[in-house]
């Protein structure tokens, strides 16, 4: 066993910007990740991050005040207008400090952070390097990471890479610390804390149509809400309007914000022929968009039933070497398609968790000592449709803030290392577990179930959801969970080492679990708003549903109940774009 | 094609004796790439098989590995580009944890000597630093690296050197001396020209042939090999080493 005062889980852009928050209060500790730090899957964010900088020059009228004004908009009002503000606000110091730290922003003419229109905002306020932001971001903080390690001047800053979490240990209500498989050994291992801070990422693998790496599942949701911490929102899932046909890698919003056409098969840009997107055309919001998009194939619109297409070829060679190379690369590697001759395919796939652990302001959850940040939580800064550009935003400005009050907690405690013994015992409760688990002698393949699951979540609680079919999911839930007590490990060796059939298991396992979460939330909520979307209830109905979703986990099942929204400036509207 | 034949390394320090290769028949579906192949093989007919993987679009660096004789990308790799026989082999010069898994500490403690991060000076500005678009041109590329340890493996000097610090560290380097804002030239140019530093590179271009992000490491070694040889001459002056 080992003790930090301070346990990160996660090492993406919001866990590793966490770390450094902590170490600047000169607190010891420790990162885990499951993968090396620049693996992570916040690298796959390509477009940008908002802050009202007005480097633009159409955007020296820019505001703090219309950045939260456009996300709260965006966000269908759900958001937390207090939360949304304080995000916007600190915006511009976040960004400043990535570039302090080396991000290769892209560049105006005249030296500064580019930026460029995205969906749903008024000017162009995203930041970009080239389509690569993710990648920029992310490997800067590591590197940051490795200064930090360098320095003399704090307590120690370690990463331990390939370290899998299985288990949050809470002990009168209080987080006392985690147990991860160390995937290079096989062994499990207890880290002992004061507190833990969760930036697990997003659960879009829960989607058989998700653009999110193949290590972005539930596990994260669903390691805090089996300890009894609340899950808040979880039925808003993000469906991104242009993913690739086939492997649904995303094509990154700034396409279009770079002025790129949607296009169905009769040539037409179809989204004038909707309400809600007449007026803003291909930067209206994601949820609207991917939303049209559908309705166009669904008429029978699109390309061999399944996509349409997203349509560069007339911003011409330059500037798509210049502002979207990264998207030119995956289109040859991956469909054999060079976006400066042909058009893109592309259909709506599942791209983020709106939803999520649920946090206060300061990123701190119910239970003592445990905080989130990034994707994994909801604090909430993106309500029921998060704009493209704000996650980027949400991970390093929520991160830091996490760090901060986590750091605060630790040093306020009076009595810290409290609860070793538990932290042991729970240990040896995981290697006991996990035997079981790779022991058992069925006869279900345990990757036909998660497979089999993520299509039914595509399926029936996709884009647009219906009573029958929501209920019919939670049946195919069901079965699943039936068929999960017979599955079979067919690897020769019982050794935990690089066991991803073990690892399956945990996220299938999550999985099932949270896409009852997001069902259940899906049902009760009998209105549209965002990215939930009800064929039975069209409108939005603020009356009844302008509140918060918090799932609750017992061992009789899981339980709904509501929590207000906090209006703190800007009364709803109709939303329209 | 309906179907393709794996080849693949196994080994299991512990377990076996000495590495051997497993075949595996995987069913052939239109676009499908050589991870998705071995995702097949690890989910459906040996969970035993270990791997790296993340993203499964080119660009989190996991998944580099030998494929028909060159290290690539598994999740960028088309099989139908490959025909109806793949070989997979781990990332070469590295401890092998479990069949394609390595042990690449040794890769991210090289990266760590070159002092990957911006060093500036004291004084940051209020905004950002100001950088033109022709500075911000010259990391264009070379900031793309996603530390998949390709070059590393393909490079024959990492095979005779064990301390040689590798193509990776060096593009590293290479991409903060090239940034505007950075001013920790000398302190790098003092790692990278010295005894396991990039004059050990024999110029074979290896790094460059199999760089999945087109990088071009032969050309920054090329480069910091003419800037540490002209802060040599000038090296009298040792106030810009110490700077």
């Amino acid at each position: 066993m080992r003790y930090f005062p301070v346990v990160v889980v996660g090492a993406g852009l919001a866990g590793l910007r966490a770390a450094l928050e902590v170490n600047m209060h000169n607190i010891p500790v420790c990162i885990l990740s499951r993968v090396h730090p620049v693996r992570s899957h916040s690298l796959a964010a390509q477009g940008g991050i908002n802050g009202a900088l007005g480097n633009h020059v159409r955007g020296v009228y820019d505001s703090v005040e219309k950045h939260a004004f456009d996300t709260v908009k965006g966000s269908d009002y759900l958001g937390d207008q207090d939360a949304i503000i304080r995000m916007c606000s600190e915006a511009p110091l976040r960004i400043y400090e990535m570039e302090h730290w080396g991000c290769p922003f892209s560049r105006t003419s005249d030296g500064k952070i580019a930026q460029r229109p995205f969906g749903g905002a008024g000017f162009p306020r995203t930041a970009y390097a080239e389509d690569k932001t993710g990648h920029a971001l992310l490997h800067t903080l590591y590197e940051q990471i490795v200064r930090f390690e360098h320095s003399s001047e704090r307590e120690d800053i370690t990463v331990l890479d390939e370290m899998f979490v299985t288990s949050l240990i809470v002990d009168d209500s209080r987080c006392i610390g985690v147990v991860a498989l160390n995937l290079k050994t096989g062994k499990f291992e207890a880290f002992h804390s004061d507190a833990v801070i969760f930036a697990t990422g997003g659960s879009g693998r829960i989607y058989s149509n998700s653009t999110n790496a193949l290590i972005s599942t539930a596990l994260g949701a669903y390691i805090p809400f089996v300890e009894g911490v609340p899950l808040k929102d979880m039925e808003f899932i993000q469906f991104h309007p242009t993913t690739l046909i086939g492997t649904n890698i995303l094509m990154t919003e700034g396409c279009r914000g770079e002025g790129g056409f949607l296009v169905n098969n009769k040539g037409e840009r179809f989204l004038a022929n909707y309400d809600d997107s007449k007026k803003a055309m291909e930067v209206a919001p994601r949820d609207i968009v991917a939303r049209n998009i559908q309705r166009e194939i669904d008429a029978g619109r699109g390309f061999e039933n399944s996509y349409v297409h997203l349509d560069i070829r007339h911003l011409g060679e330059k500037k798509i070497n210049d502002r979207l190379p990264g998207i030119r690369d995956l289109c040859i590697k991956f469909v054999n398609i060079d976006p400066i001759v042909d058009p893109i395919p592309v259909q709506p796939g599942q791209h983020y968790t709106m939803g999520g652990i649920d946090t206060d302001i300061n990123g701190a959850t119910e239970v003592k000592g445990l905080f989130a940040a990034g994707e994994c939580a909801c604090v909430s800064v993106h309500g029921a449709n998060r704009l493209g550009g704000n996650s980027l935003l949400e991970t390093i400005v929520y991160g830091a803030i996490a760090g901060k009050s986590c750091a605060e907690y630790v040093t306020s405690l009076s009595q810290t290392r409290v609860g070793a013994d538990k932290v042991e015992s729970r240990q040896k409760d995981e290697e006991k577990r996990a035997s079981n688990i790779v022991n058992q002698d069925g006869d279900v393949l345990i990757c036909d179930v998660r497979d089999d699951l993520a299509k039914v979540m595509a399926q029936k609680v996709g884009l647009f959801r219906k009573e029958d079919q929501l209920k019919s999911a939670l049946e195919d839930i069901k079965s699943a969970k039936e068929r999960f007590t017979k599955v079979k490990f067919n690897a020769k060796s019982k050794s935990l080492i690089y066991n991803y059939e073990y690892i399956n298991y945990l996220e299938t396992d999550a999985n099932i679990t949270i896409s009852e979460v997001i069902v259940k939330g899906a049902l009760e909520r009998k209105e549209s708003r965002g990215s939930h979307f009800r064929l039975d209830f069209p409108k939005r109905d603020d009356a009844q549903f302008l509140k918060h979703t918090i799932a609750r986990f017992s061992k009789e099942g899981i339980n709904l109940s509501y929590k207000p929204v906090k209006i703190v400036k800007w009364e709803p509207k109709e939303r329209k774009y | 094609m309906d179907k393709v034949v794996f080849e693949v390394f196994r080994f299991s320090p512990g377990e076996d004796v000495k590495p051997h290769f497993d075949k595996f028949e995987v069913p052939y579906q239109k676009g499908m790439t050589v991870l998705q192949g071995l995702l097949y093989i690890q989910s459906k007919l040996d969970g035993s098989l270990g791997l790296r993987f993340a993203c499964r679009a080119g660009i989190c660096g996991s998944c580099a590995m030998h494929i028909n004789g060159i290290y690539s990308l598994a999740c960028e790799t088309q099989i139908a580009m490959l025909g109806e026989y793949i070989q997979v082999r781990p990332l070469n010069h590295l401890p092998i944890i479990k069949d394609l898994v390595v042990d690449m500490t040794e890769f991210w403690n090289k990266y760590k000597l070159i002092k990957p991060y911006l060093i500036h000076s004291k004084e940051i500005p209020e905004k950002e630093f100001l950088q033109s678009v022709d500075e911000r041109e010259k990391l264009t590329r070379i900031v793309d690296c996603i530390l998949c340890g390709a070059c590393y493996a393909a490079c024959p000097v990492v095979e005779t050197h064990k301390d040689y610090i590798g193509p990776h560290a060096f593009v590293k380097a290479n991409r903060f001396i090239r940034d505007s804002r950075d001013k920790g030239t000398y302190e790098r140019l003092k790692i990278v020209g010295g005894d396991d530093g990039v004059f050990r590179c024999h110029t074979v271009f290896s790094c460059q042939e199999v760089c999945p992000k087109d990088i071009n490491p032969s050309g920054s070694i090329a480069e910091l090999k003419v800037l540490t040889t002209r802060a040599a001459f000038t090296a009298f002056d040792k106030s810009k080493l110490t700077r």
